[in-house]
C-alpha cells in the first residue's frame, strides 16, 4: 500500500470533507437523531489504514472544524476526536488482522468513548438532561461501519491496482 | 473550551474556522434549492396566474390597512409625548433564506445564508410573515445561527395582548408549543389569548405577536399553573425569515417641535 504522499492527502481531506457534509445533512422526521458520527467514522479508517499520514492532528483539526459547523464549543469535538484516534493509532497493527465483528465492537467502544467525552462536556456547561436519542448515533455508526469501511477501501485501493 | 465559553476573545478564530467549513453547509443546501427551483420552473401557467391573483388581493387588504395605520401611528406617537414617554420605533429588516443543514439534533438551531458581511450580530430578533422566530445565536462571517423560540434553552418576555400582563415564555422542545412557567395560578389569562414581545430585556422590540395560549386547565392547588402556547410563527415551514435592526435611539418626543410651532404661530399672531 504505497500510495504517493499527494494522493493520500488528497483523499483523506475529500473525504472528511464529504463526512462533515453528511454531519449536517437534513434527515427527515426521527431520521436525524439517527445520524452518525461521519467525520469520526472516517477519521477512525484512516488512522488504522494510512497511520503516517492520518493521526491526531488530523483528528484534532478536523474535530475543530467539525465545532464550527455544528456550532459547539470549540474544542470538544477536537479533544475528543484526538483522543479516539490516539486510541486507534496504538492498536491499529491489532485491529487491521480482526475480523469484521470484532472491529465493529471496537468501533463501538469508540464511538460510545467520543459520546461520553462530549456528553461530560456539556454536563461541565451546564447541567444537561441525558436524553436517549443522545446514544442513538453510537449505535448507528457502529451498523454503518462496514459501508465506511468499504467505500473508504474502494477510495484507497485504486491507484494500487493500476 | 473554558475560553470559548467564558470570553468573546476566540470568536475571531472560529470565524476565521467558519470560511473553511460554510462553503460546506452551502454545498449540502444545493439540492434542496435545486428540487425547490425545478418545481418552480414546471408550476403550470394557471397555477402562477392563481398565485399572482391571490397575491394581489392580498396586498390590496394590506395596503389597505396600512393606510390607517400611519395615521394611527402618528397619533400614538402625539398621545405618547402627551405622556412624555419616548419609545422605540421603526426598524430596518433583512431578508435571509433558511439553508437547510441539520446543525445538531434535539436543537432548534436553524442557519441562515446571512452574516457579518451584512452587519448581522449575535441577539438580533428574527421574525417571519406571522411573528416571533427567534434570535441570532451566533452570527459568522457567511451565515448564521438563529436559535428559535422553541428551543428549550430559550426565554422571551412576553406580555398578554389584551390586559399586558408581563410573563416569560420559554422554549420546550417541540416546534409547535412554549410553556409560561412563571404565571400564579389566579392570573389573568385565558386561551386564545395573543402573546406579544414586551420589549423588557432589550432584545425583542415591543409589540410583535409570539404565540397563542392553548387550552390550560387551572390547578387551584399550586403556586403557578403551567400554562401552554402555540407559536404564530411558523417554525417548521417558511424558508425567508426577516433579521430585524431595532433602532437603538428613541423617536424624539414630538412635543418639542410642536410646541416651537405653537409658539412660532402665536409670535406671529403677536
Amino acid at each position: 500500500m504505497k500510495t504517493n504522499n499527494t494522493s493520500g492527502f488528497i483523499h483523506i481531506s475529500i473525504t472528511l470533507a464529504l463526512a462533515m457534509c453528511l454531519r449536517i445533512v437534513p434527515l427527515p422526521g426521527n431520521m436525524a437523531d439517527f445520524n452518525p458520527d461521519w467525520v469520526l467514522l472516517t477519521l477512525i479508517y484512516w488512522s488504522l489504514t494510512l497511520p503516517e499520514r492520518a493521526g491526531i492532528f488530523h483528528a484534532w483539526t478536523f474535530g475543530l472544524l467539525t465545532d464550527v459547523l455544528t456550532g459547539r464549543l470549540l474544542g470538544q469535538y477536537a479533544l475528543a476526536y484526538a483522543l479516539v484516534i490516539y486510541l486507534c493509532l496504538n492498536l491499529h497493527k491489532r485491529l487491521r488482522n480482526f475480523p469484521m465483528l470484532q472491529q465493529g465492537l471496537f468501533i463501538f467502544f469508540c464511538l460510545l468513548l467520543s459520546q461520553l467525552l462530549l456528553f461530560f462536556i456539556k454536563n461541565i456547561q451546564h447541567p444537561a438532561q441525558l436524553h436517549a436519542a443522545f446514544w442513538f448515533p453510537v449505535f448507528s455508526g457502529t451498523l454503518v461501519w462496514p459501508i465506511v469501511y468499504g467505500a473508504l477501501r474502494l477510495v484507497r485501493l485504486p491507484p494500487r491496482f493500476r | 473550551m473554558v475560553l470559548d465559553q467564558k470570553s468573546p476573545s476566540i470568536n475571531s478564530l472560529r470565524s476565521t474556522l467558519s470560511f473553511l467549513v460554510d462553503p460546506l453547509k452551502y454545498l449540502v443546501n444545493i439540492p434542496s434549492v435545486a428540487l425547490e427551483q425545478t418545481g418552480d420552473s414546471i408550476n403550470s401557467y394557471l397555477n402562477l396566474k392563481k398565485e399572482n391573483q391571490n397575491l394581489r388581493e392580498e396586498q390590496l387588504v394590506h395596503q389597505a390597512r396600512l393606510l390607517k395605520f400611519s395615521a394611527l401611528e402618528q397619533e400614538n406617537i402625539r398621545l405618547r409625548a402627551l405622556l412624555e414617554n419616548s419609545f422605540k420605533l421603526g426598524e430596518q429588516v433583512l431578508v435571509a433564506e433558511l439553508l437547510s443543514v441539520n446543525m445538531a439534533p434535539y436543537e432548534h438551531i436553524v442557519v441562515v445564508n446571512k452574516g457579518t458581511r451584512f452587519g448581522v450580530h449575535a441577539q438580533q430578533p428574527v421574525l417571519d410573515a406571522n411573528g416571533v422566530v427567534g434570535q441570532v445565536f451566533r452570527a459568522l462571517p457567511m451565515t448564521s445561527e438563529i436559535m428559535l423560540i422553541t428551543d428549550p434553552n430559550h426565554a422571551i418576555p412576553v406580555q398578554v395582548n389584551r390586559n399586558g400582563l408581563l410573563t416569560i415564555a420559554v422554549g420546550s422542545g417541540q416546534t409547535n408549543k412554549l410553556i409560561l412557567p412563571f404565571l400564579p395560578s389566579n392570573a389573568d389569562i385565558h386561551p386564545g389569548d395573543l402573546l406579544i414581545t414586551s420589549g423588557l430585556g432589550g432584545n425583542f422590540p415591543h409589540g410583535y405577536p409570539v404565540a397563542i395560549v392553548d387550552e390550560f386547565i387551572p390547578q387551584p392547588n399550586k403556586a403557578f399553573t403551567t400554562v401552554t402556547a402555540t407559536p404564530k410563527a411558523l417554525l417548521d415551514r417558511n424558508r425567508e425569515l426577516m433579521i430585524v435592526w431595532s433602532k437603538s435611539t428613541p423617536v424624539p418626543l414630538t412635543s418639542k417641535p410642536t410646541e416651537n410651532k405653537l409658539e412660532a404661530t402665536n409670535h406671529e399672531n403677536k
